[in-house]
């Protein structure tokens, strides 16, 4: 038996192509969508993963440090580094802002790390380019999606820093790429206050008798430097001794520091169920409506297609062709047009993916559903098309 | 007698034939005790005007609508009978397929099918091998004088072209019968009188039974038989020839 519906489409290929790359567009964008998805959860795991930390300890009855702000006074991590698991200790916190690059706005989140020793957790596990930071002022090491390069020099806020290392996929749970810097500069980059307003603080602490005692010299200047100075960090990230459960040196940490504790894990389930979550409904709506949208179009050019037909349908039937033989035709021909449209799809989606803003993971599984749900859709679309075929009644082929 | 019919049967007997569409006040009856017999190797005129009834018997012996009431049978066996209960092959499909080959007014080939495949679809869908097939096909468009059109597309046929194509589709699974309806209408009249001689050559040469319906006067003198048609109701006559 020759394949009636290969013959059909060969036959009138210029119109199944058309409409197979214009489903396959919607395909592709219905893939990308998927990817997106993906590239938010992947960046979500690398941030966890290359902060190199098991622990993250941050303020009481938040969702700190990436989900919810969390702020602890900078030297909990003293009291931290004495209890038993615990290797390693390291503050750190987060500032997402928006940076200079060449005149162009970028936005970035500005991590300040704990510099003192190469490995503390929170600064980055692996550079792609240049060194760590060395400095305990002025160096940063910025990833490779920002667009700075070794030796460029970065303002953040008041001052410039110099780009000495390069890292790649560190980017925060939204996307936007990170800049480490030394944990003191980014204190203050947190928390700085303008000059009128400093000045203006001085004025009135100045002004304020309880402060400015003659008979106590020094006390006026200790408190004003207390008010400049920040003491605050939004988390102590934590490295625990090898062998040792994390959760098990967590549940110490909860009951007698009366601190949140996360583990990797519960970070994860943080910022993937959590921060993605309404990403993840909208993209899944998203990717409804597209498959809604595809299938009518799947059904609507078969169906036209088969009306086309309609008189060798006639034909076929009274030449004694089987339902069976013309439902297959049709369906194949519409299994015919997804392929085609995957195939499109597939490739527009690799190609397109790079020159996202954001991470784009197009992942075999995800590929794989969206094949097996192209079919599925072809396969209902037809559904149409093949109930108006077996109702053509053969004797039309005798006409009148 | 009826050893004697056994030993050479009609290719096409009908007896008592009658159809009736529709119910009631609406009810028209378009066939009323039609009788035709046509021998094996036979062609026969079906000639009538516009609504006498010309479709609506090819349509009966074709198996695409029912018969109110009477008998039909081909080679000797019969397809329906309304005392017995009606058709007598539950899978009309394969009776048409495998016993009666269709000529159109228009040929009705399969567009996105070359000539050969048009006509080897026929052997393939009773099941035989495509080669089988397209063999049995290449030697019904030698015997139709159109094999140096073999691979062409639909599109690339004449319209006579085509309609030789037709009827070596209609030949395909050696069918006893063959039913053509206006076979000659889109045809000037050297063409129309080529088809004729083609039919007749093939029914000769396969010992079919050809039923032809017509109202061209130019092919009207090529039969030997004719049965006019006139309100249902069937009339035979001795053609000129
Ligand atoms: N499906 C049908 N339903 C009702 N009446 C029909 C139908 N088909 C044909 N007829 C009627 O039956 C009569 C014979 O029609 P037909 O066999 O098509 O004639 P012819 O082919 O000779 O022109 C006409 O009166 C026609 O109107
Ligand atoms: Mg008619």
């Amino acid at each position: 038996m020759i394949n009636l519906a290969g013959r059909d489409i060969l036959q009138s290929w210029g119109k199944y192509a058309f409409t197979g790359i214009g489903l396959g567009l919607l395909i592709g964008v219905t893939l990308s969508m998927a990817g997106i998805y993906r590239g938010m959860v992947d960046d979500a795991k690398a941030l966890i993963n290359n902060s190199g930390a098991d622990l993250w300890v941050v303020q009481r009855d938040t969702l700190g440090p990436y989900a919810e702000p969390s702020s602890l006074r900078d030297d909990v991590w003293r009291s931290l580094q004495g209890m038993s698991g615990v290797a390693e200790t390291g503050n750190a916190t987060y500032l997402t802002m928006q940076v200079q690059r060449a005149g162009q706005d970028i936005r970035v989140m500005v991590v300040g790390v704990d510099v003192t020793a190469p490995d503390k957790p929170g600064a980055p596990a692996y550079l792609v380019a240049g060194r760590a930071i060395t400095r305990s002022h002025y160096e940063a090491v910025a990833d490779i999606k920002t667009g700075f390069s070794l030796g460029d020099s970065v303002r953040i806020r008041r001052h410039h820093y110099q780009v000495v290392g390069l890292t790649q996929r560190m980017v925060s749970a939204s996307g936007d790429p990170m800049i480490f810097i030394p944990i003191k500069d980014a204190q203050e980059a947190q928390y700085l206050k303008d000059n009128d307003t400093i000045l203006n603080e001085r004025a009135r602490t100045t002004a304020n008798p309880a402060f400015n005692r003659p008979g106590v010299p020094g006390l006026l200047d200790a408190i004003i430097a207390g008010q400049s100075a920040n003491r605050n960090v939004n988390a102590v990230l934590l490295r625990v001794m090898p062998g040792l459960e994390a959760e098990q040196v967590a549940q110490d940490i909860r009951r007698w520091k009366r601190l949140q504790v996360y583990t990797r894990a519960q970070m994860e389930e943080i910022l993937v169920a959590k921060l993605t979550a309404t990403a993840a409904k909208q993209i899944g709506l998203f990717l409804v409506i597209l498959a809604v949208v595809s299938a009518a179009i799947v059904s609507f050019i078969i169906y036209t297609m088969t009306l086309g037909k309609i008189r060798e349908i006639a034909v076929l039937k009274l030449i004694g062709a089987r339902n069976f033989t013309i439902a297959g035709m049709i369906l194949q021909e519409s299994l015919g047009l997804g392929l085609v449209g995957f195939i499109v799809g597939k490739s527009v989606a690799t190609l397109w993916a790079p020159y996202f803003p954001k991470f784009v993971l197009l992942q075999t599984g995800d590929t794989l559903r969206g094949f097996l749900a192209v079919m599925l859709v072809c396969t209902l679309a037809s559904v149409v098309a093949i109930r108006a075929a077996l109702r053509v009644d053969p004797a039309t082929a005798i006409g009148g | 007698m009826s050893e004697v019919q056994n030993a050479h049967p009609e290719a096409i007997l009908i007896e008592g034939l009658s159809k009736r569409y529709g119910k009631g006040d609406a009810a028209v009856d378009a066939l009323k005790n039609v009788d035709m017999r046509v021998a094996p190797g036979e062609v026969i005129g079906l000639i009538g005007p516009s609504g006498s009834g010309k479709s609506t018997l090819l349509k009966c012996l074709g198996a695409v609508i029912e018969p109110t009431a009477g008998r039909m049978s081909i080679g000797g066996e019969t397809i329906f009978d309304s005392a017995t209960g009606g058709w007598k092959n539950s899978d009309l499909r394969a009776l048409r397929r495998d016993r009666i080959g269709f000529v159109f007014q228009a040929p009705y080939l399969i567009p996105f099918l070359n000539a050969t495949d048009n006509v080897a679809l026929l052997p393939m869908l009773a099941g035989r091998s495509n080669s089988q097939s397209r063999q049995r096909a290449l030697e019904l468009l030698q015997a139709l004088d159109i094999a140096h059109r073999a691979n062409a597309m639909v599109s690339q046929l004449s319209g006579g072209e085509q309609q030789r194509i037709s009827i070596a589709r209609a030949l395909a699974n050696q069918p006893p019968v063959i039913l053509a309806d206006e076979p000659t209408a889109p045809l000037d009249g050297e063409r129309a009188l080529n088809v004729m001689r083609i039919l007749r050559q093939m029914a000769v040469q396969y010992r079919t039974a050809i039923i032809v319906v017509t109202h061209d006067e130019k092919i009207i003198p090529t039969f030997r038989r004719i049965y006019r048609i006139r309100d249902g109701q069937t009339y035979e006559e001795q053609g000129q020839q």
